[in-house]
């Protein structure tokens, strides 16, 4: 009964690739955004802080709804990336992974802005002393020291883009081979009858790949911690 | 040559300071909340100030009126903090060598000259969080001087240590000063540390600029610091050293003065930093007691308050100053009154390494 079957197995690798690439695809923009938001002064700073925030109280259908007014082939956006880029999102699994990182946005940008209020802004006003421009000092000091924080965003997008279901199956809806991702799948078979025995085989595999990734996490996390050398 | 003319205005705190020194060994010097560090902040870039300007050997810095900023990487400023701010992340090899990429355009730097005479070479492997207070100090001096920066700034860089950690690194910050010649500005609320590090003092109060002078007359009881302790600057030349009873000779027009250890080559200036509870007055000269050291003054003012205690104020024979912290009783039964001649004794013991320093040459 615990044997995965063709389905389950590619359900499972779209579910990891489509997590993977959010995350990545997140990284960079949440690091900017955090920094933004915990250094910077500007104003509309509330607006920005707001909007980072957006999807996670907004019901997911309704962000993935909007993924596809903008994403869509007929969409502002969708229709400008397929001309210039040849880039489609809609009904593929790119498009999954774009729902993703939307989705695990706003926990990974909380969690990296923490980490970098939390270092001591004097130290790159040290870096600054010693002739270090400041992206200089932000790359070398602040960041490294950042870093903790950072790799809890990331394992909390990939584990939010793992379980996403809402904003994924609007905006791309549920293409065996595509766009079914784990839950989509678990979904489907709780939906088809005689399906419970594949629904409760990829809950399992579901529960085993969250563990796994919350131990690598935290493996990881003591890792980096020593590195950087415990708190300053 | 560092000229400062700068206002601040942070609602309840007002700064509006301007000097200028060319010492070499500038002390910014006032109670905690006087504006010194504010300052220091302004001259290394790391705050803007409201108006004015600040110009280093021609350079200028920050001027608000003609609209120059020159952002803190490109002013070859360093900085030494109160609490060191290593890089926790970073041994102490690359906290050295953080500063060094950028040090091209700055002063040349020896760096093994640097590392041995801070005694660093060898925690180079070490991280800041397993360094004591001091070498961690020591690290981030030496750091700020492998970047090469025109003038080293430090922030209190002792009032972190405990009085043993003081004492073992206010030595190298004089040879910075004497052996490496460094431009430096020292923030400070410490007479004693101020005294053996500055050729020139700034006194700062409630972010304006209350006096300015050699250490001996802004230092000196009366002068504008009198509320920071009792103690007095004296300073005198050395007259030579007997081997036998390990004690070093001053003269002074006033007396000669005994103190510890060989403190240095005749004729050599040195600054004695005397404190007002180690002085004991005589209106004789004495004769049979253990003092070594005595001076002759003029009394210049007796200040009695409800306690038991008198400040005597003396101007010694010559020049200087000294101050003695007597009881009301001692001054009603000798007599005492101001325009007297007196003969203040000092005990040799008193008279450590705190209290003695090399006097930075004059320039």
């Amino acid at each position: 009964m615990l044997a995965l079957s063709p389905e389950d197995w590619t359900a499972l690798r779209l579910s990891v690739k489509v997590a993977l690439v959010a995350t990545l695809a997140a990284l960079p923009v949440a690091i900017a955004t955090a920094t933004l938001l915990a250094r910077a002064r500007f104003p509309g700073k509330t607006l920005v802080d707001a909007l980072v925030h957006l999807p996670l109280v907004m019901p997911p259908v309704v962000t993935g709804y909007l993924l596809l007014l903008a994403f869509g082939r007929r969409g502002p956006v969708g229709e400008w990336l397929e001309s210039s880029f040849g880039l489609v999102l809609s009904f593929r699994w790119t498009g999954a992974a774009l729902a993703c990182a939307v989705m695990g946005f706003p926990l990974m940008v909380r969690a990296i802005r923490l980490s970098i209020e939390s270092v001591d802004a004097r130290l790159a006003a040290a870096a600054a002393t010693l002739g270090a421009p400041p992206l200089w000092s932000y790359a070398t000091v602040t960041l490294p020291l950042a870093l903790p924080g950072v790799l809890a965003g990331s394992v909390l997008c990939f584990a939010k883009a793992l379980g996403e279901f809402g904003a994924t199956i609007t905006f791309v809806s549920s293409i065996p081979g595509e766009t079914r991702t784990l839950p989509a799948a678990i979904y489907a078979a709780t939906q088809t009858p005689g399906g419970d025995a594949s629904a409760m085989r990829l809950t399992l595999v579901a529960i085993a790949v969250s563990v796994a990734a919350l131990a690598l996490s935290e493996w990881l996390a003591r890792r980096v911690r020593r590195a950087v050398g415990g708190a300053a | 040559m560092i000229e400062v003319d700068l206002r601040l205005d942070r609602g309840a705190f007002r700064l509006s300071c301007a000097f200028r020194s060319d010492s070499g060994a500038l002390a910014l010097f006032g109670r905690s909340g006087s504006g010194k560090s504010t300052v220091l902040g302004l001259i290394a870039g790391l705050l803007r100030p409201d108006a004015g300007r600040v110009v280093l050997d021609g350079e200028t810095l920050v001027d608000v009126e003609r609209g120059i900023f020159v952002p803190p990487h490109r002013r070859r400023v360093g900085v030494v903090f109160q609490d060191a701010l290593l890089f926790p992340h970073l041994s102490v090899r690359t906290n050295l060598d953080y500063g060094r990429r950028f040090a091209r355009a700055g002063r040349p730097v020896d760096a093994d000259a640097v590392i041995a005479m801070l005694g660093i070479g060898h925690l180079m492997d070490r991280r800041p969080a397993g360094l004591s207070g001091g070498e961690r100090q020591r690290v981030a001096i030496g750091r700020a001087l492998l970047a090469g920066p025109r003038l080293l700034l430090l922030d209190e860089p002792l009032s972190a240590l405990d009085f043993e950690r003081r004492r073992e690194i206010m030595p190298y910050v004089e040879r910075l000063r004497d052996a490496l010649d460094w431009p430096l500005v020292y923030v400070s609320h410490a007479v004693d540390e101020v005294a053996r590090i500055a050729r020139e003092v700034v006194v700062l109060e409630d972010g304006a600029v209350v006096a300015r002078g050699a250490p001996g007359d802004v230092l000196a009881p009366g002068g504008a610091a009198a509320g920071f302790g009792a103690l007095s600057v004296i300073e005198a030349r050395v007259a030579g050293y007997d081997a036998d009873y390990g004690l070093s000779a001053l003269s002074h027009p006033a007396g000669s003065i005994s103190v510890p250890g060989n403190v240095g080559p005749p004729g050599s200036v040195y600054r004695v930093l005397v404190r007002a509870t180690d002085v004991a007055l005589a209106v004789q000269r004495p004769r049979d007691v253990s003092f070594r050291t005595v001076l002759t003054g003029t009394i210049r003012a007796i200040t009695t308050e409800d306690g038991p205690t008198a400040r005597v104020e003396l101007a010694l024979r010559g020049e200087g100053r000294l101050v003695a912290l007597v009881t009301r009783k001692a001054i009603d039964e000798l007599g005492l009154d101001t325009g007297d001649e007196v003969f203040a004794m000092l005990k040799a013991t008193a008279l450590d390494e705190r209290a003695t320093a090399y006097a930075p040459r004059v320039r």
